[in-house]
């Protein structure tokens, strides 16, 4: 449509877009810099179990030969993936408790009142996020690197799309979460129903033969447990081989979340019209 | 009105909005314009649905029933054309707090597609004109109450808007941080030719020459300007005025605005 005489504005063009994108990661960033106790706990949560959980369960715990490992690995080994997508997890809920916040505080409100569309807005907010926590994944995979833990060296970059990948699926689910916590304090009860069963009732520490040993049905919520597919990606990603069912799987949840995230920011469909009061009004 | 020209469209323009938390009516049929180069005072008691007006103005809810629209774009329907031209002011803290306030202002703009080049020199002489040129890379943590408020004041008029919404601006400030906000958007008004929506519950921030729009339990008890609003009630002052009207609409709860 053509701009009406003394109308300034001009639209969106696609360069604007991507500074917008570029200011939203930059962001994104800064604030991780600058808030130190995350990226430290963000790091020490993963080094606790490899460096301790792993260690004590080596004994117990024999990994037999199972792809993509061509060799008996150590507990070390098989667990790092897991670990590399419990960064993830935890990231992707930790923006999803900054949103929260934000809501309350009004940092969401600016991001919402920009005049690009909402669903341009969250998946560059996703993305952010996405890559501070690849960031911590990289860091972390350069500490299990001293601890002899060595992928192939080709392994260090064929798993960097599977990370943005899984890192967009958890990020998304987060922000579905958010959408749907109404304040601030219901959260920890959502890390302890999220994080906790996701993380145990998957493949990152174990094995899904094993699980499927002592309790099929327990292999089977397993099995449909998302978190299971994207420590699947990752691993067949860190020593260069795909998954595709684990690919499959997390794509299609990540559209899944992704899309339910944008509904549930949408101002029309959301659930935020009618939280109304409660939530938005500081 | 997509052939007005300028000077006619209204800044914004409200047509009967109305809105409900489930059970509960927060806005009620209200239909107001602020006109461009105005500076219209949104007044009405704690609850009287200005923060739920703000809401839909801002396209954080959706508007279910009745239109708005800023300088003839229907928020609805244009929303980027809409929000674009909008600046606006929370009245909670919307700023990062552990980054500077260089830093706040090019993430600003870049929400609204400006480059960081434009954005620095933008930001520069924005805060001149709030007096904190030389706070620039200060933390915003380390603000005042009222700096903070000028900041956000120089934030929202990065991206030129022509419609500045303040939600209770000078909450939580002392008489004189808040008499000197009221004095800079004042002349925001005068000096940008910018349309201005002040909501709050404090009477003597209307001086004559403004626009009042009365909001009580969402709906608008009167709107113009103020001699005629005070004129049309037969009283002294708008303080006056403003009593007559809420204790007209059976109002209990009398303690009015001070």
């Amino acid at each position: 449509m053509s701009a009406v005489e003394g109308d300034s504005w001009r639209g969106l063009t696609l360069s604007q877009y991507f500074i917008c994108l570029k200011g939203i990661i930059w962001r994104e960033g800064l604030r991780f810099l600058h808030q130190r106790e995350r990226f430290v706990s963000a790091l020490v949560r993963p080094l606790v179990w490899l460096f301790i959980f792993a260690a004590g369960f080596r004994q117990v715990l024999g990994v037999s030969i199972i792809p993509p490992y061509e060799t008996y690995v150590l507990y070390e080994v098989y667990i790092t993936p897991g670990l590399m997508a419990m960064i993830q997890l935890f990231n992707g809920m930790q923006s999803s408790l900054t949103m929260v916040y934000d809501r309350e505080t009004g940092g969401m409100r600016t991001l919402l009142v920009s005049p690009f569309p909402r669903w341009f807005l969250l998946s560059s907010k996703l993305l952010a996020g996405t890559i501070v926590s690849i960031l911590q994944v990289y860091v972390y995979l350069a500490i299990a690197y001293f601890w002899d833990i060595e992928a192939p060296p080709i392994g260090y970059i064929t798993v960097f799309p599977a990370l943005l990948l899984s890192g967009f699926m958890l990020g998304s689910l987060g922000m579905l979460i958010s959408s749907l916590i109404k304040q601030l304090e219901n959260f920890s009860g959502v890390m302890n129903f999220v994080i906790f069963p996701m993380f145990f009732a998957s493949s990152a520490l174990y094995p899904l033969w094993r699980v499927k040993e002592s309790s099929p049905f327990l292999y089977d919520v397993c099995e449909l447990n998302p978190f299971t597919h994207a420590t699947e990606l990752i691993r067949f990603a860190l020593y260069g081989k795909l998954e595709p069912t684990s690919l499959a799987i997390v794509l299609a949840c990540t559209l899944v979340f992704l899309s339910g995230a944008i509904i549930a920011y949408d101002p029309a469909r959301g659930i935020l019209a009618r939280r109304g009061a409660g939530t938005m009004r500081t | 009105m997509k052939d007005d020209v300028r000077g006619l469209t209204p800044a914004l323009d409200i047509q009967g909005v109305s809105h409900r938390y489930g059970a509960r009516k927060a806005l009620d049929g209200v239909s107001f314009t602020v006109a461009p180069t105005s500076f219209t005072v949104l007044l009405g008691l704690n609850g009287a649905g200005k923060s739920t007006l703000f809401s839909l103005i801002t396209r954080l809810y959706a508007t279910r029933k009745g239109r708005i629209f800023i300088y003839g774009r229907d928020v609805a329907r244009e929303p980027s054309a809409a929000l674009g031209q909008l600046g606006i002011v929370f009245q909670s803290r919307a700023l990062d707090a552990d980054i500077s306030v260089e830093q706040n202002l090019i993430y600003h703009a870049a929400l609204h597609g400006l480059g960081r080049r434009e954005a620095l020199a933008r930001a520069h002489a924005a805060l001149g004109r709030v007096d904190l040129a030389d706070r620039l890379h200060e933390r915003v943590s380390k603000l005042s109450g009222g700096q903070m408020r000028r900041v956000e004041i120089a934030r929202a008029l990065l991206h030129r808007p022509r419609l500045l919404l303040l939600d209770e601006p000078t909450v939580g400030l002392d008489v004189k941080a808040r008499a000197g906000i009221l004095k800079h958007v004042r002349g925001l008004v005068a000096g940008e030719r910018i349309g201005v929506l002040w909501a709050t519950h404090l009477i003597d921030e209307a001086m004559p020459g403004d626009d009042v729009v009365i909001l009580h339990r969402g709906r608008v008890l009167a709107h113009g300007p103020i001699h005629a609003v005070i004129a049309g009630n037969a009283e002294k002052d708008l303080a006056g005025a403003f009593r007559n009207l809420t204790h007209d609409s059976g109002s209990e709860d009398e303690g009015a605005a001070e």
